[in-house]
């Protein structure tokens, strides 16, 4: 085949125009939504009928973001999601963390039989679990600095602690675990180091990919919740940015302050996706690899 | 090697004894808890105590029948017709309510279809779980394939190596790290019968020949509108998989097929379709689970409606678990779509297995 420098071109041109159309058609609504945020009600509704959908033009303004701070309270929703994501993250590696560890390194009578049940946990959808589940967290026990209280319902801890271990964190942490040189290990326990020595200062250190994969996996699930804040959460205190989402539907609907709101709890997700693009796919792609 | 050997049972249990207590409790027993409950009369917040109830909810949910409506006849025995000359049938509920039939009472009509002089009526104990049963099947029978080959595709077309091509992977997968939430909201705007977008562009491209469609306000395209939007938001999920997938294959294979000079397809058949065969099980698994667990669409979309087309077995479990606080209905329906799950997934491991 004779090296054609015009139709190697052309099809070069109809590779990107694939590919362009496609990233089109992801992008779109996202598109629509940002530039939805800036426009009053009535031009918002009226632009859906053009392209001017995609565009900010007409009646720019800031207004509908001011309208969504008026009408919810948005820094409370947003502060409850930042609080029990960045708590159930941050327990979530250090605990699904050392139990993989304990699963890779140590040789303990029911090992086996425990790691299998975790295993096992990976069929269950949380879907099947979520209304047995309520019915629990609304009996379990509490102690707080002010005594004994009974039932979970309306608090973070009723959004955080059932979502900290997990059976795939687990199983990440152990395979990456399995990865690592064995003799480094034993070399720190032959130098008199402890076991808890061993966790901090010889693996954790060495565990960044793992540790970068674990947390984004459930940063996405954590600060996207929807079903479960949705019934265990009826006071506006403890709403996350999802369910907060709901006061925006109570009598008239405002659209322009939907998408504001919309936009605020989007956007920086995105901004987060794009600098960090590489650890997020990555992490996303290791769920795979378990096959 | 030697510590490796030694046991270290305090150790090893302080290590793992957060995580697995943590598991046991807010997983495993729960899911114990479910089928225990589906046995029971439990209410969230009730006065009276909690009665065993045996199968009496799966009985609740399941109960079905097939009843013949024989065509009403004079006292001639001719076929009763009305003025249009339609054929005149008893109604359903001389049977329902009938003492005769015990095994039918308190059943309403599902659907019917006509046989011969006859009215053949599928009736059903709770005809809106037998629909968010069908709905939820017929979501994953459609989700399952499109979204795992339009994901290969994308896949096979992100593999190339060309200048540039992150960017649009990053693109393709951006709408994974969008809240679904977020994502349903918007896409009602894209649905909406007076100026969606959707209507908006069909009317653009046909010259304004489209006739505009309530896509989630008309039963037929409700469902179809909700797949097409979830295949849309988590394409990208499986596209990275595939890629994963891709990835894995030997480079020398290809350089093999190469030499014998394989076409596109049969490289794609004969070398990247066998190496993608554990991707290709893990892919249908995981659409599958998130197929059934189909909820948040359907809670910000549609609410069930219209007319029930879009009910599905989890908005259901909840609608009843927490709407109604009726926490054994809400189990009972939960157990059985574990079970539908795990027979499933068994089957596509099963299916799929090694030769």
């Amino acid at each position: 085949m004779a090296f054609n420098p015009d139709n190697y071109g052309l099809r070069l041109f109809v590779r990107y125009l694939v590919l362009c159309l496609i990233a089109l058609i992801f992008i779109f609504p996202l598109v629509f939504m940002i530039n939805s945020s800036f426009k009053p009600d009535s031009q918002l509704l009226a632009d859906t009928s053009s392209l001017r959908a995609f565009l900010p033009v007409g009646d720019i303004s800031l207004n509908n973001y001011f309208g969504a701070f008026r009408r919810a309270p948005v820094g409370l929703f947003v502060l409850n999601s930042v609080l029990v994501t960045g708590a159930t993250v941050l327990l979530s590696l250090l605990i699904c963390s050392m139990a993989a560890f304990s699963f890779a390194f140590l040789r303990w009578k029911g090992r086996d039989v425990v790691l299998s049940i975790v295993i096992a946990t990976l069929i269950i959808p949380f879907e099947t679990i979520a209304i047995p589940l309520l019915l629990l967290v609304s009996k379990l026990p509490w102690i707080g600095l002010d005594g004994l209280h009974w039932g979970w319902l309306n608090t973070y801890r009723v959004q955080i602690i059932p979502w900290i271990a997990d059976g795939l964190t687990i199983f990440l942490f152990v395979q990456y675990f399995k990865g690592l040189p064995g003799e480094l290990i034993e070399a720190s326990r032959v130098e008199g180091a402890s076991w808890w020595q061993v966790y901090y200062r010889v693996v954790m250190p060495l565990s960044g990919p793992v540790l970068a994969t674990a947390a984004i996996l459930k940063f996405l699930v954590m600060y996207n919740q929807y079903l479960w804040p949705l019934i265990v959460v009826q006071q506006e205190n403890y709403r996350p940015v999802m369910v907060g989402l709901g006061y925006f539907f109570q009598l008239n609907v405002a659209w322009g302050e939907v998408m504001a709101y919309l936009t605020l709890i989007t956007v920086p997700v995105l901004i987060f996706y794009l600098f960090l693009q590489r650890a997020f796919i990555a992490s996303i792609a290791s769920t795979g690899v378990k096959g | 090697m030697a510590s490796k050997l030694t046991l270290s049972n305090r150790t090893g249990w302080t290590f793992a004894l957060p995580g697995f207590a943590l598991i046991v409790t807010f997983i495993v027993l729960p899911f114990f808890f479910a089928i225990a409950l589906s046995l029971t009369n439990q209410r969230l917040l009730s006065p009276n105590a909690t009665q065993f109830v045996g199968l009496e909810n799966y009985r609740q949910l399941l109960g079905l029948g097939v009843v013949t409506l024989e065509p009403e006849r004079d006292d001639a025995g001719n076929v009763v017709r009305n003025e249009a000359g339609e054929i005149q049938y008893p109604r359903l509920r001389e049977i329902t309510r009938s003492e005769a039939y015990p095994q039918y009472r308190g059943m309403r009509e599902w659907f019917r279809w006509q046989s011969g002089e006859n009215v053949m009526v599928v009736i059903a104990s709770d005809v809106v779980f037998m629909k968010a049963l069908v709905n939820t099947f017929l979501f994953v029978l459609v989700v399952a394939p499109v979204q795992g080959g339009l994901a290969l595709m994308l896949a096979l077309l992100i593999n190339q190596k060309l200048r540039g091509i992150n960017i649009f992977r990053t693109i393709y997968f951006m709408p994974v790290v969008v809240s679904i939430v977020v994502v349903s909201l918007l896409w009602r705007f894209i649905y909406d019968g007076q100026n969606g977008l959707l209507n908006s562009i069909l009317q653009g491209l046909t010259f304004g020949l489209f006739q505009p469609v309530d896509w989630l306000g008309n039963p037929s395209t409700a469902l179809p509108a909700v797949m097409a939007m979830s295949i849309w938001q988590a394409v990208g999920f499986h596209m990275v998989i595939w890629l994963a997938g891709l990835q894995m294959i030997s480079p020398t294979l290809y350089e093999a097929a190469a030499i014998e000079g394989a076409s596109k397809w049969q490289t794609f058949r004969y070398v990247t379709w066998p190496g993608l065969r554990n991707t290709a099980v893990l892919v249908l698994v995981v659409i599958t689970m998130q197929g059934f667990a189909l909820f948040a669409q359907i809670d910000v979309m549609t609410n069930g409606g219209p007319l029930d087309s879009t009910q599905t077995l989890v908005f259901q479990a909840v609608e009843r678990g927490y709407g109604k606080q009726d926490i054994s209905g809400g189990s009972t329906i939960s157990v059985i779509l574990f079970a539908i799950v795990l027979a499933i997934s068994l089957t596509q491991r099963w299916l799929t297995r090694e030769r």
